[in-house]
């Protein structure tokens, strides 16, 4: 079934002046329990790709359908509220909110769900259990090191129940140890969960752990690879 | 939860914050204790002005204000004050008769306002045979008493139980003079009133002047029930048709107009103090959203809704004003509390002050009514001030902003 599918997009900015395509006729679908890369130079077009992706931006032209769902023709609210049911966001710089503790955090989007109180308890503490941050639920970011707060952050994207993840160079900050243990975790709640994740990412050891590398270049895909080898 | 992150929001930066609330609580401190003072004493002006000077009612020959002819008497005063006397609304009525004189001491003379009293009926208009810490009100001279101010005392250089001459003409034009001596010196902390005004038993005055003791030049009506000042005015009036019935507020507009318009002034402080502190805190909460580009856009990206984003941050803003103006009002309160039964002293501005009728000893007063209003002044200004920079941070594009660098 497929998660994501994304026909002829483009993306062209100084659209009345000098064209710049951003993203020039970009076809793929992502199906569900894919553990996705998506590389590229700088400038290729990934980080627009990804804010399309993620509901943050609208295409010139063309179509992105999440779930079944058409989102290129949503408005901006009805954006937020689909980004908010339908995709779980990781981001390379944390970005946790940091007057909460890390169970505040996690729990804090589905307060915005309005899911009831019993509810979003349970799923916080087996989500922190899930990415091995039991006994640190009461600490502040500022009092986790990075890859803590990272995988606090997945955490918190796998709260709403989105249909895929999203991570932005979810690594760029962490040292190897840290990266490793957050890849393995992202890995076994995919192969365990079926949970869909999709990143954009320079680090090769972010690229050798996808099973499906989507690569771009000025705008365009220019290799699609398949690994199609689960990890043992 | 939004509610507990704004106001965690607000301790980010303990030290921006601080400075803002202390600032609020500075403002509100100085706006509820400048208001209490300032009602105390619009009270005690009032207080003294009403049941010390004026009373309620006064009634008067239509002419008399003029020029206080000694023959513009009212007609049948007796039989006036009588039937007023019996009005159900009516707490106590003084005849009092009014002549225009000159006073003289060994030192010096000066013009003055005799007001000839029954002391006994007096009590039940004024409250003055209380203000007497000199001597005895209408006791302890045989013949002639006669009641002064303070300054006049002062003014003509006597003491008690010192010996006054008065100068005036009777009612056939005669110059004529009598003496007088001093029973009781009394203190309202008006000077212009205590230099102007005697009193003197009536029936001495009559005698003085040569009319009947029962003639009288004005009446003067103290009512149960003030807040019912003007519809009694109205009805003794519609039943005096030919006589001058005012109320204190149409006699002494001055006080009238304090009484109108004190609170309005006070509002109005309080008001340009809010005004001040509202653009600190839109300062201080635009630093804030600036600084949180990156996190609201996160907020957004996440799917945190504009309405709940901007509500975030309107409370967050909201409760900053609210802590800041909450402890200022609470220690403003406690301050008028703790003066205002010992009250404060001016009295090293008390001869200015004085002359223009106003006590040096001011008694703050808080009323719930003034405190509460201040409340929601305050409320308002917190709620106005959020507005911009709340909807400042609806217009970053979560895209955008979560890969801003701070």
């Amino acid at each position: 079934m497929n998660v994501i599918e994304v026909n002829a997009l483009e993306k062209i900015y100084n659209d009345s002046e000098v064209k710049v395509f951003a993203l020039n006729g970009v076809d793929m679908t992502i199906e569900e329990g894919e553990f996705t890369a998506i590389v590229g130079p700088s400038g290729s077009g990934k980080t627009t790709f990804l804010n399309m992706l993620g509901g943050l931006d609208q295409p010139t032209s063309g179509q992105i359908s999440i779930g079944g769902t058409d989102i290129s023709k949503l408005s901006s609210s009805q954006l937020i509220d689909f980004r908010l049911r339908n995709i779980g966001f990781v981001f390379q710089a944390y970005n946790l909110i940091p007057v909460l503790t890390a169970k505040e955090n996690v729990e804090f989007i589905m307060h915005l769900q309005n899911r009831p109180k019993e509810e979003r308890e349970n799923r916080t503490m087996s989500l922190l259990k899930a990415v091995g941050l039991e006994g640190r639920e009461n600490s502040r970011p500022n009092k986790l090191s990075g890859g803590q707060q990272q995988r606090v952050a997945v955490a918190r994207a796998l709260a709403s129940k989105p249909k895929f993840v999203l991570a932005d160079e979810p690594t760029a900050n962490l040292d190897s140890k840290s990266t490793e243990n957050l890849l393995e975790i992202m890995e076994e709640l995919n192969i365990k969960e079926n949970i869909t994740f999709v990143f954009s990412t320079h680090d090769q050891r972010v690229v050798n752990k996808a099973r499906r590398v989507i690569t771009l270049e000025d705008g365009k895909i220019i290799s699609d690879v398949r690994k199609d080898i689960l990890p043992q | 939860m939004i509610t507990s992150i704004a106001w965690k929001n607000i301790w980010r930066n303990r030290v921006r914050s601080g400075v803002i609330i202390a600032a609020i609580t500075i403002g509100m401190f100085a706006g509820v204790f400048t208001s209490t003072f300032y009602k105390g004493w619009i009270n005690q002006r009032l207080e003294a002005g009403v049941e010390t000077e004026v009373s309620h009612i006064q009634v008067h020959h239509p002419d008399f204000s003029e020029n206080f002819e000694l023959k513009k008497f009212i007609p049948e005063s007796a039989k006036m004050a009588d039937e007023i006397a019996k009005m159900d609304f009516v707490n106590g009525v003084s005849p009092r008769m009014v002549v225009q004189a000159m006073i003289a001491s060994s030192e010096t003379g000066t013009g003055v306002k005799i007001l000839g009293v029954d002391p006994e009926k007096e009590k039940t208009v004024t409250n003055l045979f209380t203000k007497v810490p000199e001597g005895r009100y209408f006791e302890g001279v045989k013949r002639n008493p006669i009641l002064i101010g303070k300054k006049l005392a002062e003014k003509l250089k006597v003491k008690l139980h010192s010996k006054l001459v008065i100068t005036l003409q009777d009612i056939k034009g005669h110059l004529t003079s009598e003496a007088f001596r001093v029973c009781g010196i009394y203190n309202v902390g008006n000077g212009m009133f205590e230099e102007m005004n005697v009193f003197v038993v009536k029936s001495d005055l009559a005698r003085f002047v040569q009319l009947d003791e029962g003639i009288s030049h004005e009446i003067v009506v103290h009512l149960k029930d003030h807040d019912q000042l003007a519809q009694n005015t109205k009805n003794i009036a519609g039943k005096y048709k030919e006589s001058l019935v005012q109320s204190w507020k149409q006699m002494t507009p001055e006080l009238g107009l304090l009484n109108e318009y004190g609170n309005i002034y006070i509002y109005f402080f309080i008001i340009i103090i809010l005004l001040s502190l509202g653009f600190g805190i839109v300062n201080t909460m635009l630093m804030a959203v600036m600084e949180r580009v990156k996190e609201i856009g996160m907020l957004m990206a996440i799917g945190m809704s504009k309405f709940r984003v901007f509500w975030m941050l309107m409370l967050e803003t909201v409760l900053l004003t609210l802590t800041g103006g909450f402890l200022g009002i609470l220690l403003g309160v406690a301050v008028t509390l703790a003066t205002m039964k010992s009250g404060i002293d001016l009295s090293f501005y008390a001869k200015g002050l004085e002359d223009m009728g106003y006590s040096s000893l001011v008694f703050p007063v808080v009323e719930s009514g003034m405190i509460v209003i201040i409340g929601i002044m305050v409320l308002i200004t917190g709620i106005v001030a959020a507005i911009y920079p709340a909807r400042k941070a609806l217009k970053y594009k979560p895209a955008e902003a979560i890969r801003i660098d701070m």
